[in-house]
């Protein structure tokens, strides 16, 4: 089958093991996130697929084929480091050409491919520019241009864009996934931002502790978190501890909590997103809470009601209804169709 | 910290005292040294106060002449020898473990406290046929019998290789423990083998540390005149011998200032060029 396969992929550093048996497959065309905090194992893992790092077990596959003990210059792929680690004796034009040269390709191939490559970029006639002199964003795309230049098999970054400024960020994540739906060359990406695996990605996985906690599309992801650590990772949410009752009733805040069905008896955790949280007047059977602050941020307004001794976060936008005030009671619904129970 | 510019001469104190040692201590023997390089020497004597050119003619022989570029070509082999056993070295050593690294520079610094005749002579007996290291080939099996290894041309070199060793790598040192090892990791993605991904990534990346060590260790070997004598024949002493013997043996100081001014002007002359020919392939 063609794509890459991870099987049962561990790697320890003496005692700690920072991956830990991890199972992937990622279709040709791809575009993957490896989604997770710092720790979790993400760049171990990527290092795994460029070869920079053997696995302790499991094995790397590559287009039906094993990968595991090929060494890495030989796995025609692309790798973008968070460093970006252009070489800084090289121009431009010599950075990107360098894979080209290595190969022992001609002196006209190079010249055209870097051209081709520059214009990919949008950084036409920079080819004799020193590195040195070129601005974050416009060395992120030699870098991304360079690992690009053999048209390899696997699209590999790490944290590519960490460097750059907010805007400039956000631009880039949508030039990257362009990019690649142009190519359709197979693209896994480590980040800890998860806007830019939302941005980006048609696969998302999301790492905790070294292990994969959730494999989805993601909107899946948002919406139906596995559990409490993807639900927490993944935007901002509510944790809410829920009692379930042999007749499959939920209840919270001493409050059963109408059209949410879910395995009782016993206890588990409902996740709901801050803007699928309804607050109104106090009554109608709706746990109460007293709003704690209110932060307005203009575009969303962001109210924190305490209730039982926990803080829950509604955000709406300032026109959806009249603005609570701190010190106010409000009555808090949580809509059955936005709460996802999660497995504790 | 802002740093305003001088204004009183008050503001300029601070640099009286070190301007005042590098007086004493640099400018005034020097300048000594340079006058001297004049004066008429008195045979049977010392020398009088003169102006004559005499000595320098003197220089401008074949014979000094050999001695000058054998120096130079010696200490300019000795430089490159160093530097390329030390860059591999201490590349392979920045790759270690934090406690591994500061244990091997321990050890090379402690190097630097043996003292030019120790190692001389150090070198002497493990280059002897008595108690050298052909014995341990014999015994190894590789050589018939034991035979001294010196005075050579490559005992020498190697003395000088030896001494030289622990200061290239103290100077390669910083700049290759903040090198970038993703450098090379992006060569090895990019289809580079590791080897040559360290010639064509490591190396020139750092080519003004190396020449930086290359100039060092030249001015260093220089002035190496012990180790010539103690491990070489007559034709292999350098200039550095000469000058203490017409110094000291031969009593003949304005000569061996003359001798030794030129030795400064043209090391200072060797060096501006590599440093003029760097600078240019820099900007090219």
């Amino acid at each position: 089958m063609t794509g890459l396969v991870l099987r049962d992929i561990s790697k320890r550093f003496g005692a700690t093991t920072v991956v830990d048996q991890v199972q992937l497959t990622v279709p040709e065309g791809g575009f993957v996130c490896l989604l997770g905090p710092s720790g979790c194992g993400k760049t171990t893992l990527l290092r795994m697929i460029a070869g920079l790092e053997a696995p302790s077990t499991g094995a790397v596959w590559l287009d039906g084929e094993d990968i595991t003990a090929v060494p890495t210059h030989q796995r025609n792929l692309g790798m973008v480091f968070q460093s970006l680690a252009l070489f800084p004796h090289l121009s431009v034009g010599e950075n990107i050409a360098y894979p080209l040269r290595i190969r022992g390709r001609s002196r006209a191939e190079q010249a055209r491919r870097t051209e081709e490559l520059l214009n990919l970029i949008h950084l036409p006639g920079f080819g004799d520019r020193p590195v040195a002199k070129l601005s974050g964003g416009q060395r992120q795309r030699v870098a991304i241009a360079r690992a690009l230049a053999l048209s390899p098999r696997l699209f590999l970054l790490d944290e590519p864009l960490s460097a750059l400024d907010a805007k400039l960020r956000e631009a880039m994540q949508v030039e990257l996934r362009q990019l690649q739906q142009r190519l359709g060359i197979t693209t896994i990406v480590v980040t800890h931002d998860q806007r830019e695996a939302m941005t980006m990605a048609d696969l998302v996985v999301v790492m905790g502790e070294g292990r994969i906690r959730q494999v989805a599309a993601p909107i899946e992801i948002y919406r139906h978190p596995a559990d409490a650590f993807v639900a927490d990772f993944i935007g901002s949410t509510n944790l809410i501890e829920l009692q379930l009752d042999a007749n499959g009733r939920a209840w919270a805040f001493g409050c059963a909590l109408p059209g949410l069905l879910a395995q009782g008896p016993g206890r588990a955790t409902l996740s709901i997103r801050p803007e699928d949280l309804q607050l109104t007047a106090p009554g109608d059977g709706a746990p109460v809470g007293r709003v704690s602050f209110v932060r307005d941020l203009g575009a969303t307004i962001e109210t924190f009601v305490e209730v039982g001794g926990k803080v829950l976060v509604a955000v709406t936008t300032p026109r959806a209804r009249a603005q609570a005030q701190p010190g106010d009671a409000v009555g808090v619904v949580l809509p059955p169709e936005n709460c996802v129970v999660l497995a504790s | 910290m802002r740093r305003e510019p001088p204004r009183r001469a008050a503001d300029y104190a601070p640099l009286v005292f070190p301007a005042l040692m590098l007086l004493v201590f640099f400018v005034v023997p020097f300048g000594t040294m340079v006058a001297v390089s004049f004066f008429r020497r008195q045979p049977g004597g010392f020398y009088t106060p003169d102006f004559v050119l005499g000595n320098y003619e003197r220089f401008l022989s074949p014979f000094f002449g050999n001695v000058l570029a054998f120096s130079l070509a010696l200490a300019t082999l000795a430089a490159i020898c160093a530097v390329a056993l030390a860059f591999p070295f201490t590349y392979l050593l920045t790759r270690r473990p934090r406690r591994v690294q500061t244990r091997w520079l321990i050890g090379l610094l402690s190097l630097l406290s043996l003292s030019e005749v120790i190692i001389g002579f150090a070198w002497s007996t493990l280059f002897s046929r008595t108690a050298g290291i052909t014995n341990l080939l014999v015994a190894l099996g590789l050589m018939s019998q034991p035979r001294a290894l010196l005075p050579s041309f490559g005992a020498v070199l190697t003395g000088m290789v030896y001494q030289a060793l622990p200061y290239a790598v103290l100077v390669l040192y910083p700049a290759l423990v903040r090198l970038d090892p993703t450098l090379i990791e992006a060569a090895r993605t990019l289809g580079a083998h590791p080897a040559r991904a360290f010639f064509n990534v490591v190396v020139p990346a750092l080519r003004s540390t190396i020449v930086a060590a290359l100039i060092m260790v030249f001015v260093f070997e220089l002035g190496s005149y012990l180790l010539p004598q103690i491990l070489g024949r007559p034709q292999h002493w350098t200039l550095s011998v000469l000058i203490t013997d017409q110094a000291i043996y031969q009593s003949n100081m304005p000569f061996a200032a003359a001798m030794a001014l030129f030795l400064v002007l043209l090391s200072l002359a060797l060096v501006g060029l590599t440093l003029l020919i760097g600078r240019k392939e820099g900007a090219a």
